[in-house]
């Protein structure tokens, strides 16, 4: 079975370093982007199994990205675990209304990071080849 | 002397402390019964000369039936229940559910005429209490607006969150490689110490956010209380030869920045308009001509707007002006600068009564508007107002901005009987129930109905 692949899309690079190492050791592949306006072209060019985005990024939000992904077909149904350091209200709203699958505030324990992530992705091996 | 809306009710107090009946003053102050019992419910306006009469008839000084400053005690009053009765509809989560009853109005004369002094405290508190609200204000919306503040938060969940996922993994990964350890002591290092760079600066900047802004009144009303001790008038700017900013320097009043930034720019007009307006040759003028800004404009050559401006801004005890008021807006009908009259009334932090003559000349630029008005409350006062509006020099491609300048004088005696236009503060205290301007309900009674 082929390792599954996670993008993860975050400016911070040491908060995108402890999530790399906390997937890969799950078994994960992980690949990393800091910014938000590249982020299309890489997701279109090599769709991941799932991405984890931030809200706040440069060059191009998270909630720009969702709302473009979302209005793709190809993409519509890829999971989207957001994360955002406004953890209640408008983030949390604004990214459940542009079609986030999953929500986490900042700071997170990291195994709500997996744990999120295995929900959202079925829990298990990369099944996701819809019609 | 002043005539306050209580001197009935002095009277009335006085009478029954005597033991005197209504008629009985009546017949030795040489009026009806009925019309004193008017006099007595502050429903008829008292004359100097019958004031005198009555108080000759119960032996008292007439000083003590007529002096007092309660005006301002009824305006701080009926803010108090305005805001009282907004907490209850507008605000939604006031503390405690159940709705008071509202203060009876018609016994603010009754409150004030026999606790004078809780009377004082209780405008007092009310006062303190909005300076309060809006410090709040500002700051509900600094923290939600300012980018600093924003951008620090963001900085310190940053690393909290990198700091917190990074100490887990070294925690728990009891297998960690040597290198993986190396690198992420070393990410706790660095955002350990951007922590607290971010965290200083915060501290930084709220320290400051407290010195340098008591935050207890706004800009502007720094100023006016600032120019009300002052008596509006600065002997320093009369000759040239005092700057605006050494005079400022003295005034530790003016603690905000933006308030000192304020001053400077009416300083700045205060002199040019000194310049232009030399005070003997205006005093002259103004004891020859009589208190005209028209042709006082005409006599110096100079702008309608400057004249209303300089005769708000000289000496106190110029002749024909009183104890002058002076408003100014810009297009947006934000009252810029304000110096109250005494009587007209002008409101803290509501908009003002689309009725004075200060906004009819916004809408015709240029033209000079003469008023006879009368303010409204238990009372009418009368004032004489003198508008006009004139566009701020901005250049040919700027921005047209228009500025509109009142000045309120005492009305002429000669004019009691000529029609006034009826104007009031701001909707909210105005009894004019039936008024084609009004914006929003009153909280007020309308004086006039249901009593014949």
């Amino acid at each position: 079975m082929a390792q599954r692949q996670v993008l993860l899309i975050e400016d911070e690079p040491h908060i995108a370093e402890a999530i790399r190492f906390i997937l890969t050791r799950a078994g994960w592949t992980v690949s990393v982007l800091e910014d938000g306006a590249r982020a299309m072209a890489r997701i279109i060019g090599d769709p991941p199994d799932a991405i984890i985005l931030d809200l706040m990024l440069p060059g191009r939000s998270g909630l720009e990205i969702l709302a473009d992904m979302r209005a793709d077909a190809a993409l519509r149904d890829l999971p989207v675990l957001m994360l955002s350091a406004r953890g209640q209200g408008r983030d949390r709203d604004a990214a459940t209304r542009a079609g986030a699958t999953a929500f986490l505030a900042k700071p997170f324990a990291n195994g709500d990071v997996l744990d999120q992530l295995e929900a959202i992705t079925g829990g298990g091996a990369a099944r996701r080849e819809p019609a | 002397m002043a005539r306050s809306p209580l001197t009935g009710t002095r009277i009335r107090e006085r009478r029954n402390a005597l033991g005197l009946k209504q008629a009985e003053l009546a017949r030795a102050s040489g009026i009806s019964a009925a019309y004193l019992n008017l006099i007595e419910h502050n429903r008829r306006r008292v004359s100097d000369a019958l004031i005198e009469r009555i108080a000759g008839a119960m032996g008292v000084d007439p000083v003590t039936l007529g002096e007092g400053a309660e005006g301002a005690l009824f305006a701080g009053l009926r803010e108090a229940v305005a805001s009282l009765e907004l907490a209850e509809t507008g605000g939604g989560n006031g503390a405690g559910g159940t709705s008071q009853a509202a203060p009876d109005l018609d016994r603010i004369e009754e409150f004030v005429g026999r606790f004078p002094a809780w009377a004082a405290l209780l405008v007092n508190r009310q006062a303190r209490l909005a300076e309060l609200e809006r410090v709040v204000e500002t700051y509900a919306e600094r923290m939600a607006q300012d980018p600093f503040l924003l951008t620090s938060l963001h900085e310190v969940l940053s690393a909290v969150t990198s700091l917190r996922s990074t100490a887990a993994i070294l925690v728990e990964t009891e297998d960690i490689e040597p290198e993986w350890r190396a690198r992420f002591l070393n990410t706790i290092q660095e955002e350990s110490l951007r922590l607290s760079g971010t965290a200083e600066a915060l501290v930084g900047y709220l320290d400051e956010m407290e010195t340098a802004e008591t935050g207890l009144s706004s800009p502007q009303e720094q100023l006016e209380a600032w120019l009300e001790a002052r008596g509006w008038h600065f002997p320093e700017l009369e000759g040239g030869g005092t700057e605006p900013a050494e005079l400022i320097a003295g005034a530790p009043e003016l603690a905000s920045s933006a308030a000192r930034e304020l001053a400077r720019g009416h300083l700045q007009r205060q002199a040019e308009d000194a310049r232009a307006l030399p005070l003997d040759p205006v005093l002259a003028a103004l004891a020859e001509l009589g208190p005209d800004p028209g042709a006082l404009a005409v006599r110096f050559a100079v702008p309608l707007a400057q004249v209303l401006r300089r005769l708000a801004a000289l000496p106190e005890g110029a002749p024909g002006l009183g104890q002058p008021g002076l408003v100014v807006c810009d297009g947006s009908g934000t009252l810029t600068f304000r110096r109250a009259a005494p009587g007209f009334l002008l409101p803290r932090f509501a908009a003002a009564c689309p009725l004075w003559p200060l906004y009819e000349a916004l809408a015709r630029p240029m033209q000079p508007i003469r008023a006879l008005v009368d303010m409204a409350g238990r009372l009418p006062q009368r004032f004489l107002t003198y508008a006009v509006s004139e566009p701020r020099p901005t250049g040919f491609d700027g921005p047209v901005l228009m500025r509109a300048t009142m000045l309120i004088l005492p009305a002429p005696a000669q004019s009691a009987d000529a029609p006034a236009r009826p104007i009031g503060a701001s909707c909210r205290i105005c009894p004019r129930g039936e008024c084609p301007g009004r914006r929003e309900p009153s909280i007020v009674a309308d004086a006039s109905a249901g009593r014949a």
